[in-house]
């Protein structure tokens, strides 16, 4: 049998640090630009939010108050969570299962391409809309809402929210992984909305029949809106440490479960 | 035993190379599937070798193996004497895959930036946009393009890297005739600057245009290796048909015939050549009618190695 020949192969190609850094910088360039093109994804995750904070915090209970909290400024908190797991299950879980279903992600995966960049970048891109919906409502609120909170409040809820895309990007690959490229819009929504609903994020959390409020207490979105109110004032003064070790476990298994999935393409048929 | 034919013709591309890509008893299932049964194969430093095969025979499924996509139930896969996912290799590689949805809002030139830059050393972006013929199209988003297009945008992408060993998994698909013969100079050109090219066709045409080397693979079993003449002169010959009242396996039976079967009310037959059979068969029935010889064409001749019914025994190698 003959021997491969050394002499071909090139001298060895490492690569550097900065190119790496310059490949997952392009990576996530692409996929925020093919996502803010893309209707379907700008106009679901930014507007739906919005809307409902127009209608709900501004048109009909502006001058309201929830335990001392003016409604314009407690519903920037939860309809902001409410954002955030929008931008971050349909910037994941979408893209992903059409991407494996359909073969894009093969060509991805034959290429020299650092295989995490392409997860790096859903992610990034999940916190990019994220932020852009949290500074939206913000602006809305401040505008028309009569919003008054301190500098240092708006930057802790927008880091808090940004930071709890996190578990929620994790939670879409692992959708992302087990979803069909047609069915994965329909599973998000499936879950998306009556997590939504239980975890007091259209609803404040006081005015939930008793059995869903002790579904919330289970629920990741739940202890992001808790936090985010924590923040400006009208949470439950539950300890935060709490509400960050369950969104951690949370992001722990979701990354667990989407290990599987990714581990499983490689003897699969269409990966 | 690895398949690699040395005929003294080819010497100069099919053995000179170094061994780049091989597959070594090489043994495929998809759950109950049977996609390779223990394939081998092999491919040297500067050849083109074409796997030619109908839909579902194993050719993507063996591309797939040798681009570390997926994983053989045992057996060897080898690129550039390493595993095929070792990143290293896969910097000196290429693939252009069948691919049912690329993302459609990015256009063209940015598709093309985005793989150059997983590349060491990437051909610059102009160069790629004239050898693709995508020039006029550098701004177009992906969506908006024809099939043709698409093609040539996902065969921009194989070759941005400007990689030694290119994979290209049935490249003319949805080419109309023009394009088609474009894209196989673009190969050819490749070719010449000492690329390596491994590819998936059903068409033998293209096949026969390309490779130095083609191997016949069905239902998962290579059934026929060699160059291009070799495959045409195991496969061609003449087509006789008639009605007689011989029966099939009679015919069969005779010398130089190939291949035989009952259609409708006559008797197909493949030969070497018709004389001796035709003479054969006169002499046997006296009664024979409808006489008609014709060259077997490079379609039949290919459908003749591939077909597997009890009828037709046409088995080389």
């Amino acid at each position: 049998m003959s021997t491969f020949v050394a002499a071909l192969s090139r001298t060895q190609i490492e690569r550097s640090t900065s190119h790496t850094a310059a490949i997952y910088l392009k990576e996530a360039k692409y996929e925020f630009l093919k996502n803010l093109r893309l209707r379907v994804y700008t106009v679901s995750v930014i507007s739906f939010p919005l809307m409902f904070y127009v209608l709900f915090g501004l048109v009909l209970n502006a001058k309201e108050g929830i335990g001392g909290t003016g409604v314009p400024t407690y519903l920037i908190a939860t309809y902001g969570t409410f954002g955030v797991m929008g931008a971050s299950l349909f910037g994941t879980a979408s893209g992903l299962a059409s991407d494996r279903g359909l073969g894009w992600l093969q060509v991805k995966r034959a290429s020299p391409m650092p295989p995490f960049a392409y997860f790096a970048a859903k992610v990034v891109l999940s916190m990019i809309f994220s932020a852009i919906v949290v500074l939206l409502l913000l602006v809305l609120g401040i505008s028309f809402g009569g919003v008054r909170l301190p500098l240092t409040e708006m930057v802790k809820l927008l880091g808090t929210l940004v930071a709890g895309s996190l578990p929620f990007s994790a939670m879409g690959l692992a959708i992302g992984y087990f979803a069909g490229p047609n069915s994965a819009p329909a599973a998000i929504n499936l879950i998306y909305l009556p997590l939504s609903f239980c975890s007091g994020l259209w609803v404040p959390y006081m005015f939930l029949p008793k059995l869903v409020r002790q579904i919330a207490l289970a629920l990741p979105p739940y202890h992001l809106s808790q936090l985010a109110l924590g923040i400006v004032g009208a949470g439950r003064h539950e300890p935060a440490t709490t509400h960050w070790e369950v969104l951690l476990a949370f992001t722990l298994i979701c990354l667990g479960v989407a290990r599987i999935g990714f581990q499983r393409d490689q003897g699969k048929l269409y990966g | 035993m690895i398949a690699t034919l040395e005929e003294p013709q080819n010497m100069q591309r099919a053995s000179s190379g170094a061994l780049v890509a091989s597959l070594e008893g090489v043994i495929k299932n998809y759950g109950e599937v049977r996609a390779l049964r223990n394939v081998n194969f092999a491919v040297r430093a500067g050849q083109v070798v074409a796997l030619l095969g109908p839909n579902g025979a194993g050719k993507t499924t063996a591309v797939k193996l040798l681009l570390g996509l997926i994983l053989p139930n045992s057996g060897k896969t080898r690129v550039f004497g390493g595993d095929p996912t070792n990143p290293q290799n896969r910097m000196r590689t290429g693939a252009m895959l069948q691919v049912g949805r690329v993302p459609e809002t990015l256009r063209v030139r940015e598709h093309i930036d985005l793989f150059s830059s997983y590349y060491p050393d990437p051909l610059p972006l102009e160069e790629v946009l004239a050898t693709a013929g995508l020039e006029k199209l550098r701004d177009r988003k992906f969506g908006d393009l024809s099939g043709g297009q698409r093609q040539r945008t996902l065969f921009a992408l194989a070759i941005c890297g400007d990689p030694d060993l290119l994979f290209l998994d049935e490249p003319t698909v949805g080419l109309d005739v023009e394009a088609r013969r474009a894209l196989w100079e673009e190969i050819r050109r490749l070719v010449e600057r000492g690329k390596t090219v491994i590819l998936t066709t059903h068409y033998l045409e293209e096949a026969d245009a390309l490779a130095d080397r083609i191997a016949v693979i069905n239902q998962g079993e290579i059934i026929a290796e060699g160059t291009p003449a070799e495959i045409k002169s195991q496969t061609s010959g003449k087509r006789i048909r008639c009605v007689t009242a011989l029966n099939v396996a009679s015919v069969l039976q005779l010398p130089g015939v190939t291949a035989a079967k009952q259609d409708r009310e006559a008797v197909e037959i493949h030969a070497a050549e018709a004389e001796s059979v035709v003479r054969a068969l006169l002499a046997r029935d006296p009664t024979l009618s409808g006489l008609e010889i014709t060259t077997a064409g490079l379609e039949e001749a290919f459908l003749a190695l591939t077909q597997d019914n009890g009828q037709t025994e046409n088995r080389q190698n």
